[in-house]
Parts: structure tokens; C-alpha cells; sequence
């Protein structure tokens, strides 16, 4: 297309939404985390809560999520979010207050933070982005590695006898009394997208209700780390990590109170 | 409201009356006092957010997330739980948060005991986390100061937008004491520009953060807080002079010790040795200067700590060999009485040391 024929366009069929800051970002094509970003951006202006919301990313491909959603943010140390999203959240019961977060930190070093809070039932909605990989460091094992994948610290596929098992925390938190919404999606294709952004409205939604935490596993890509194609990475998520971690709704809220 | 408690609850009783939003903390003796305190007072009283946290490193990430909204936020552990703390610290500072951190000392290192020690004058005054940061700290000597502190404590940390730590000791966080509090503060709440309240239309949103991933700027960053600790090096001193002004030897002494010492360097005085005791009351700012201003007057210093020796590194950088120092100190637990720290004055005196 050449310059002239852009100026002529003058319908305008898509449009990024507001809070979805106009910046580049630094994550690498076909990457799950840029998708979860617009979803999250588009629920906070259709929901018309962005001077009302809060957000935490910690330490992980996505701590930079600050630079990208344009709501208040804060930074936290990895593991940290949901401590971090708790003192908000308790000193700012009013306000939305999300937390997003790889599983490393949610699942590794943070699973204490993510039990404890889930169990006290914090009213916050914490989106936690499953790629099985660290991807920040550079492609480690992490808790949500499949058996027998290969990761830098795994280079001959993780041997469950001596590296244990893939951590199934949401399964886990939803056994919590404290969680009122638990469910996992993905980002993968585009009815897989409609799904999750419906789940990260619900989360946002329920809040207000003060009934517990909501809490939304996306089953996310690392194409660099996992060293494939976005094309082939996407493939690979259905075929291996969807097996493992099938997506659907682990606890849903009674629609009556709803 | 003169009132007889424990150094812990009038440290909850303070935080109470100073109109703090929110505690959270987990129990470690010897100073599971305040949480329970706040447990059963704060919440009705004046509505402060009461929270038991998972771990102390639960709790100072708590702290961490509520203090970048500006409310008053604070917490309180003794040394081990401290420990834990470190690197929430560390982003506490970096990220310029105002937060009060409370370390009832006791005894290590390791899991250690229960009883009274200075043992983390180094760990709070010289960083403690990673990075090029300071805390103010402030050591209160009564369980008055332990009352007043909290309130101070709260201006200092918004003044400079900077954690700010009392470093207590067991002894002083059991002991009962005559206290006289401040009046009841109102729970008020301004809205600050850097903080996260919800973005309005009018600015950017804001960012509490840590990271600066450009050296450049991580530089810029770290140029701007050692200005901050600068001004308050120039502005923050804080110290107190016993039977100074006629001393021929000066005792040095944090916290709690330094009563101990007033009572050596009153024993001193009767035998005819003239003693003064210095006491710096921030540890960070230091009171070199003052501490200085002795060197050609006195003969000697002895520093007293319940360490292995700590501030009397502090005390030797101030007068700069122009002026003996020498050193006495109980570790592990144990509070030193004053006949022996008069002895060990003595001692090197007589040994020509002093
Ligand atoms: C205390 C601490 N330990 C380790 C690290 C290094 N580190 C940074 S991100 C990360 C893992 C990130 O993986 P994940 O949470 O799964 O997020 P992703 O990058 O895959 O999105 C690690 C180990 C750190 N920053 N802080
Ligand atoms: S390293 Fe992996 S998780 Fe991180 S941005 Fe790249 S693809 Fe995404």
C-alpha cells in the first residue's frame, strides 16, 4: 500500500483501545503475554473502571505490563504480586486490584503468596500466565514444565523422578474456600481469545461483589524459549500443554448470587 | 495519657494514635505483643487494617504494595523475621515508598534467642538488602521513645519519601515503663502525586517501581537517592549528651545501653573519673560530627554495644584516630550490668589504652 491510498482510508474498522498504551513492546512475536495485555486493556475501558484499577506484574517477561496498560501500577518482586496486591487491595478495598503473573513466580517461588492468599479469599483477580518455561532468564524449568520437556535446566527433558511433577496450582486453588472464580484459558486462536476476555471480564466483574478471589490460568507460549516458530509454538501448546492442562472452568460462582 | 506498658504495646498503641492505615506483621517473639495488641485495639478504634501475614516475607511485600498508595503503612518483626525482609526492603527503598519497619531485636545469629541483642546495627544501618540504599533508623533508649518514635518515624518517612526503621531490643520491647502518649491523630488520607490511587483522566498513570533496565538511568536513579540521604545526613541528626560537657572519657552507646552507661558513668564519677555518655538516637544519620566535636576535649571513648562491636566502627570513622576508642560489648543475649562496663573502663585506663 502506498501512501496515498492510506489517506484515503477513512473508515476506521479497528482501533486499539485506549489503555493499551501506544508504545512497542518488548515481547517477542507470537507471544501469549501481548495478547493477555490487549485482552486486560480492552475489559478496563469497556468496564469504564480505569481510574478505579490497580495492577501488580512482578518479576518475569511481563513485569514490564507498567509500560503497556495504562492504569496505576506497581512493580513486585518475584513471587510477590499477590502480597503486593493484598496491601492495595486491603488499604483500597474499593478499587479493582489485579495481579499478573508468570508461573514461575505464581507456582515456584511464590506459591506460598498465591496459597495464602487465595485461601483469605483476597478480593483481587490474579491472572496467572502458564508458559512452562521461565522465559525472562532465558528458558529454565519451571514448576509447569511438562514431563519429558526440554528446558536449559531440563536439556534432556525434565525427569519427573529427580525434578518432581508439573504443579497444577490452579487445580490447587480451587479446592480453596477463599477462591470464588477459578478457570483456565488461553490465548492460542482467536475463539480461544473471545473465551479468555469473557473470563477477565467475569474476574474483574466479581469483584465488586467481595466474595473472594478470581483467579484465571492462561495456557501461554514462550516461542523463543521454547525455540519454535509462533506458527509452530501455537501447535505444539494444543497438542502438549492443553492435554496436561485442559482449559475450561475449574469453579464457578452460583449464577443466583451473581 | 500517662499510662505503665510493655515497649511493644506502646509501639501498637502509637502506631494507633499516629492514625496508621495498615499493619501487617507475623509473630516472632520477643514481639508477637504488637500484633496481638493491634489485633484486639486497632480495627475498632480507629478502623487501621490489621493483617496476619503468611511470612514476614508476606509481610513486607504487603507493606511494599500498600505503601506505594500512600496510606501509613508499617511493620514490625524481630532480627530473623528481619532477615527475611531484606530484599522487600531493598525495593522499598528503591522505589522511594514511605513505611515504617519495626526490629525488636534479640540475640543471633542463626535462629539465636529470644533475648535482648544489638547484633543488626550493620544489617539496618549499612543496607541489610542489595543495592546502595539506606533506611533511617531511628534507636529508642525507653519505652517512651518507643511511643514517640512511631509518630516521628511517620513524618520522616513521608518527608523524605524513605523506609524508615526503629531498632528496638527485647528488653525494651518487654519491659514496662511509664509512657506519656500524644493525642489521638485523625486517620486522614491525601491523595500524593506519585502515588497509585486510580489513574484520573488528567495524568499518566502511575508507576511504583524498582526497575531501571538502562544503566544510565539505574545510574540516575541511584545519584537521586544519594542526594535524598545527603539531605538527610544534613537534616536529621539526632542525639543525646549525659554529663558530656566537664567528660575526660565519653562511653558511646545505642538504645537501651546507653541508660546502662549513664548508671556506669554515674559509678565513674563517684570514684572521680569523669565520664559523659554520648547516645546517638539515629543510627542513619549518623552523629559524626558530634561525636567528633569530643576528640580534642577527651582523653578517650569507650563504645558499649550488646554485639561483637558494630557503631563503634561508626564511632572510629567520626573521630578519626584522633582519639582512642576502644570497645566493651555482651553478645548473645546478654545485657551488660554497669559495674562491668565501668570495670572494663577502668581496665583500659589503667592498661594505658584509654
Ligand atoms: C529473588 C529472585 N530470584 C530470581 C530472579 C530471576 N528471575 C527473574 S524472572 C524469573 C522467572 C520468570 O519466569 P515466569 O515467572 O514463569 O515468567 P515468564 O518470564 O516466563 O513470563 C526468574 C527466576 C529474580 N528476579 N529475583
Ligand atoms: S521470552 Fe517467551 S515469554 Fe518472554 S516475551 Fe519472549 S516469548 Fe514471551
Amino acid at each position: 500500500m502506498n501512501v496515498e491510498t492510506l489517506d484515503t482510508i477513512k473508515t476506521v474498522v479497528f482501533e486499539k483501545t485506549e489503555s493499551l498504551l501506544d508504545v512497542e513492546m518488548h515481547y517477542c512475536p507470537g507471544c501469549g503475554h501481548s495478547v493477555t495485555h490487549r485482552l486486560i486493556a480492552e475489559v478496563i475501558d469497556e468496564l469504564g473502571i480505569v481510574e478505579e484499577t490497580i495492577g501488580v506484574a512482578p518479576v518475569g517477561c511481563s513485569v514490564f505490563a507498567y509500560n503497556y496498560i495504562g492504569v496505576d501500577f506497581s512493580e513486585a518482586a518475584h513471587g510477590r504480586a499477590s502480597a503486593a496486591a493484598t496491601g492495595i487491595k486491603r488499604v483500597f478495598p474499593e478499587k479493582y486490584v489485579f495481579s499478573y503473573q508468570g508461573d514461575g513466580d505464581l507456582a515456584a517461588i511464590g506459591t506460598g503468596e498465591t496459597i495464602h492468599t487465595c485461601n483469605r479469599g483476597e478480593n483481587i483477580l490474579i491472572i496467572f500466565i502458564n508458559n512452562g518455561i521461565y522465559g525472562m532468564t532465558g528458558g529454565q524449568m519451571a514448576p509447569t514444565t511438562l514431563p519429558n520437556m526440554k528446558s536449559t535446566t531440563s536439556p534432556f527433558g525434565r525427569d519427573t523422578k529427580s525434578m518432581g511433577y508439573p504443579l497444577k496450582i490452579t487445580d490447587l486453588v480451587a479446592q480453596l474456600p477463599g477462591t470464588y472464580y477459578v478457570t483456565r484459558q488461553s490465548v492460542h486462536k482467536p475463539l480461544n481469545v473471545r473465551r479468555a476476555k469473557k473470563a477477565i471480564q467475569k474476574g474483574f466483574e466479581y469483584q465488586k461483589l467481595n466474595k473472594g478471589t478470581c483467579f484465571i490460568e492462561i495456557v501461554s507460549n514462550c516461542p523463543s524459549n521454547w525455540k519454535m516458530t509462533p506458527v509452530e509454538s501455537n501447535k505444539w501448546l494444543d497438542e502438549n500443554m492443553l492435554p496436561f492442562y485442559p482449559l475450561g472452568d475449574l469453579k464457578v460462582p452460583n449464577e443466583k448470587e451473581v | 495519657m500517662i499510662k505503665l506498658m510493655k515497649g511493644n504495646e506502646a509501639l501498637a498503641e502509637a502506631a494507633i494514635r499516629a492514625g496508621a492505615d495498615a499493619y501487617f506483621g507475623y509473630p516472632i517473639t520477643p514481639q508477637s505483643e504488637v500484633l496481638e495488641y493491634l489485633s484486639r485495639e486497632a480495627e475498632k478504634r480507629t478502623g487501621m487494617v490489621v493483617l496476619q501475614a503468611e511470612s514476614e516475607v508476606a509481610s513486607i511485600n504487603m507493606v511494599y504494595g500498600a505503601a506505594g498508595t500512600g496510606k501509613k503503612v508499617w511493620t514490625s518483626s524481630s532480627s530473623p523475621g528481619i532477615s527475611l525482609m531484606q530484599e522487600g526492603i531493598s525495593y522499598i527503598a528503591s522505589a522511594e515508598l514511605p513505611c515504617l519497619i519495626v526490629n525488636v531485636q534479640r540475640g543471633g545469629p542463626g535462629l539465636g534467642t529470644i533475648q535482648p541483642a544489638q547484633s543488626d546495627y550493620f544489617q539496618s544501618v549499612k543496607g541489610g538488602g542489595h543495592g546502595d540504599y539506606r533506611l533511617i533508623v531511628l534507636a529508642p533508649a525507653s519505652v517512651q521513645e518507643m511511643s514517640d518514635f512511631v509518630k516521628l518515624s511517620f513524618e520522616l518517612a513521608f518527608k523524605y519519601r524513605n523506609p524508615v526503621m526503629i531498632l528496638s531490643d527485647g528488653a525494651l520491647g518487654q519491659m514496662m515503663e511509664k509512657v506519656e502518649f500524644f493525642e489521638q491523630q485523625e486517620r486522614k488520607f491525601d491523595k500524593l502525586d506519585w502515588a497509585l490511587v486510580g489513574k484520573p483522566k488528567n495524568r499518566a498513570h502511575n508507576v511504583i517501581t524498582s526497575l531501571h533496565i538502562k544503566p544510565d538511568k539505574m545510574e540516575e536513579i541511584n545519584i537521586h537517592l544519594q542526594k535524598k540521604y545527603k539531605l538527610i545526613e544534613e537534616n536529621e541528626i539526632r542525639f543525646e549528651e549525659i554529663m558530656c560537657d566537664d567528660a575526660d572519657y565519653i562511653i558511646t552507646a545505642f538504645g537501651l545501653v546507653a541508660r546502662i552507661c549513664t548508671k556506669a558513668a554515674e559509678l565513674a564519677r563517684e570514684k572521680g573519673i569523669k565520664v559523659g555518655v554520648f547516645r546517638p538516637i539515629s543510627l542513619f544519620p549518623f552523629p559524626s560530627k558530634q561525636i567528633d566535636s569530643y576528640s580534642k576535649k577527651i582523653k578517650g571513648i569507650l563504645d558499649v554495644e550488646m554485639n561483637a562491636g558494630q557503631m563503634v566502627e561508626d564511632v572510629k570513622l567520626s573521630v578519626n584516630g584522633k582519639v582512642p576508642v576502644e570497645f566493651y560489648g555482651r553478645m548473645g543475649g546478654i545485657v551488660p550490668a554497669p559495674d562491668e562496663i565501668l570495670e572494663a573502663l577502668e581496665n583500659y585506663i589503667a592498661g594505658g589504652k584509654l
